[in-house]
């Protein structure tokens, strides 16, 4: 058994979103107001608090709380983007809430909530640990995906995302189930010792089971017919926390029993994996041509990206996860600077989300028309923006593994999806202007212009975040 | 036949009739009360088994709470259950069709039923010999499990914070009571006296 003080160090920053919830949860029942900020700054200022803890102790693997909970190299990393992408999201929420009048106290609670099941998820060691660090996360934001109760598109989002996702956690623990009925252990590790050899048929359908309960998550095609109707009908900010951290935590998870649980299965699970990539990134392209809402758009390039970074998990290979790794980190400042563009698009003191409403934004406001651009470029892989070198690292990790056929057509559907992307962009730049803007706030503004630099100028500097993302990789292996 | 055997004939035996009660019974209410014996009988055969904890959890929880709110909800929501029943008839075959069916493939499944030697090998903590199970399940839930006991928590927490979120609505035009306000109040702000001037009426 190991010391109490020793667990608690290495799950700083779950004990830090766990009593910030708490204590702010407290502070806005009783301060009763309704609508108020000081909830919003202060689990901002709790996700940055956290952020912070991280690096208090950022060495070696540790397994905590009985093997339920394992503090590694891999888990900081995709914590790290969590909490970055809840952070962010929660910066960006603080205007538009407003706007709508639905500022209220528990959104900001709920989004603690949420981020701390995904840190639960992302360091889960057991099956356990994965179910309650995935319902938490779930529930959190089943609520907050209807948090715009009285908003038709809201509710119906809210309930279509609940009703697919308690199918999912029920296919997720069917598996987990069958799993634990043919090793006998629920620890990862345990499993994996267990798997050596021949298995039996039974244990591939529970690798499936488990696998299509996480895909959901991810949103990766067969399981994606929630994530148009969900990031379109539920309220923007909610939506860049779901395209941002909720997708981080998902894919973690989904590398981390993979890897830790399943290393005797690869050739079953590589199947799987390599389906569902091809599968995500060609609807991914080919669905998002005829969209005219932006969000919805986003919808399917984010079932698309979640494609493309699987094909780097196909190879099994520590090359590849580092490729999971960057990509995410890169997709997730895509992803925030793409919202905070989004964020900023507001007609008459209205939100607009159709593409068209875009028109000559170039020559009504620049900065942000060169930014969204820019953006754009990056999402569909030009180079030399940072979406380019995200996609490299994983097809190579799957030309690398002798993957050719995934790796080809990786490239294709990245053509394919170029021009939907590039339509946004003559969209900017080439049609007449329709209406301008409203100013937005600042902290949109920054956020859209930090993202932007990054995805511009990531070339000049990539060393850290791939040196950050080896360690990860290595950790995990 | 020791008594130990004589009860659990007896629970089982309630147990069915009551669960069979609870469908056939006319009045909801006698139903819900059926539904509360038959969970009686099933603490009953978890006590048999040496499983007191999970029979007391049983009174309390289900009987307790879940079949109290049962009642609640029949009570008050006025549900014709005449009309529910009229086609039971119609239905029954296919009923018992489907019934049957789960009856023979649960009778498949536990006549060819073996663990496997690796799952067995691996199987969790045995009881300890020693010590009653209420106080071992608490020596594991705030230990060993100490981690996804407070996790469970949260996840409660979270469902809570959602009900109250998405269904609470603050009505303006609804007085509500404060105590407070109530209790503040005296004579002067309460009461006032007026002078009515006599034969006149009010």
């Amino acid at each position: 058994m190991m010391p109490l003080t020793f667990a608690l160090a290495h799950s700083l920053p779950e004990i830090f979103l766990a009593l910030g919830a708490l204590v702010l949860l407290l502070l806005g029942v009783f301060r009763a107001g309704g609508r108020d900020w000081i909830i919003s700054e202060a689990a901002i200022a709790i996700l940055g608090l956290a952020l912070l803890s991280m690096l208090i102790d950022a060495n070696g693997t540790s397994l905590i709380y009985d093997d339920a909970f394992v503090d590694d190299a891999f888990g900081r990393f995709m914590k790290a983007l969590c909490l970055t992408g809840a952070l962010v999201s929660l910066l960006l929420s603080r205007e538009f809430m407003a706007r709508e009048k639905i500022d209220f106290f528990e959104f900001p609670v709920l989004v603690l909530l949420a981020t701390l099941g995904m840190l639960m998820l992302v360091s889960a060691h057991n099956l356990i640990a994965l179910y309650l660090g995935l319902e938490l996360m779930s529930l959190a934001l089943y609520v907050i995906a209807a948090f715009h109760r009285d908003h038709l598109q809201a509710s119906e989002a809210g309930l279509k995302y609940f009703v697919l996702g308690a199918l999912s956690s029920g296919m997720l623990l069917y598996g987990s189930s069958l799993l634990y009925g043919f090793t006998g252990t629920i620890s990862f590790s345990g499993i994996a010792a267990a798997l050596k050899g021949d298995v039996s048929l039974g244990v591939v359908f529970a690798l499936v089971f488990i696998l299509s309960g996480l895909a959901f998550k991810m949103s990766t095609v067969p399981f994606h017919m929630w994530t148009p109707d969900v990031y379109q009908g539920a309220p923007t900010p909610v939506t860049t926390f779901f395209a941002s951290a909720a997708k981080m935590a998902a894919v973690a998870i989904t590398v981390r029993i993979v890897m830790t649980a399943f290393p005797g299965l690869q050739l079953q699970w590589r199947q799987i994996i390599v389906f569902i990539a091809i599968l995500s990134m060609v609807l991914g392209s080919f669905a998002a041509i005829g969209q005219t809402n932006i969000k919805r758009l986003m919808a399917y390039s984010s079932i698309g990206h979640m494609g493309f970074a699987l094909v780097g998990l196909a190879p099994g290979t520590q090359k590849g996860v580092m490729g999971i790794l960057v990509y995410l980190a890169i997709y997730l400042v895509m992803t925030l600077g793409t919202f905070a563009a989004i964020l900023s698009m507001r007609v008459n003191g209205h939100y607009v989300e159709n593409i068209s409403d875009l028109a000559g934004l170039s020559r009504t406001r620049k900065m942000m028309g060169f930014f969204l651009s820019m953006m754009m470029l990056s999402l569909a892989g030009i180079p030399p923006l940072a979406g380019f070198f995200a996609k490299w690292y994983v097809f190579l990790a799957a030309i690398d593994a002798g993957l050719y056929p995934l790796a080809v057509i990786g490239m294709l559907t990245s053509v394919v999806a170029c021009f939907y992307y590039l339509r946004i962009v003559k969209v900017i730049y080439l049609d007449e202007p329709v209406a301008t803007f409203d100013p937005v706030s600042r902290e949109v503004t920054a956020v859209m212009v930090l993202g932007g630099l990054g995805v511009v100028l990531y070339w000049a500097y990539p060393g850290p975040l791939v040196a950050a993302a080896e360690i990860a990789a290595k950790s995990l292996f | 036949m020791n008594l130990a055997v004589a009860f659990f004939y007896l629970f089982s035996a309630l147990m069915i009739a009551s669960a069979f009660m609870v469908i056939a019974a006319r009045n909801p209410v006698h139903s819900v009360l059926f539904l509360i014996l038959a969970f009686v009988n099933a603490a009953g055969l978890f006590l048999l088994l040496g499983a007191e904890f999970l029979a007391m959890i049983l009174v309390v929880v289900y009987i307790g709470a879940v079949a109290v709110l049962f009642l609640f909800v029949v009570m008050m929501l006025d549900v014709d259950f005449a009309v529910l029943k009229q086609g039971f008839l119609q239905y029954l075959p296919i009923g018992a069709l489907i019934g049957i069916i789960m009856v023979i493939e649960l009778i498949l499944v536990m006549s060819g039923w073996s663990a496997s030697q690796a799952s067995l090998g691996n199987a969790g903590a045995p009881t300890p010999p020693d010590v009653s199970n209420t106080l071992a399940l608490g020596r594991v839930l705030y230990t060993k499990f100490v981690y996804f006991f407070q996790a469970a928590g949260l996840v409660l927490l979270t469902a809570m914070i959602g009900a109250i979120v998405l269904t609470l609505r603050h009505k303006s035009d609804v007085r509500r009571q404060d105590i407070g306000e109530q209790n503040a109040r005296d004579r002067k702000q309460a009461v006032e006296l007026k002078k009515i001037p006599f034969r006149t009426g009010v």
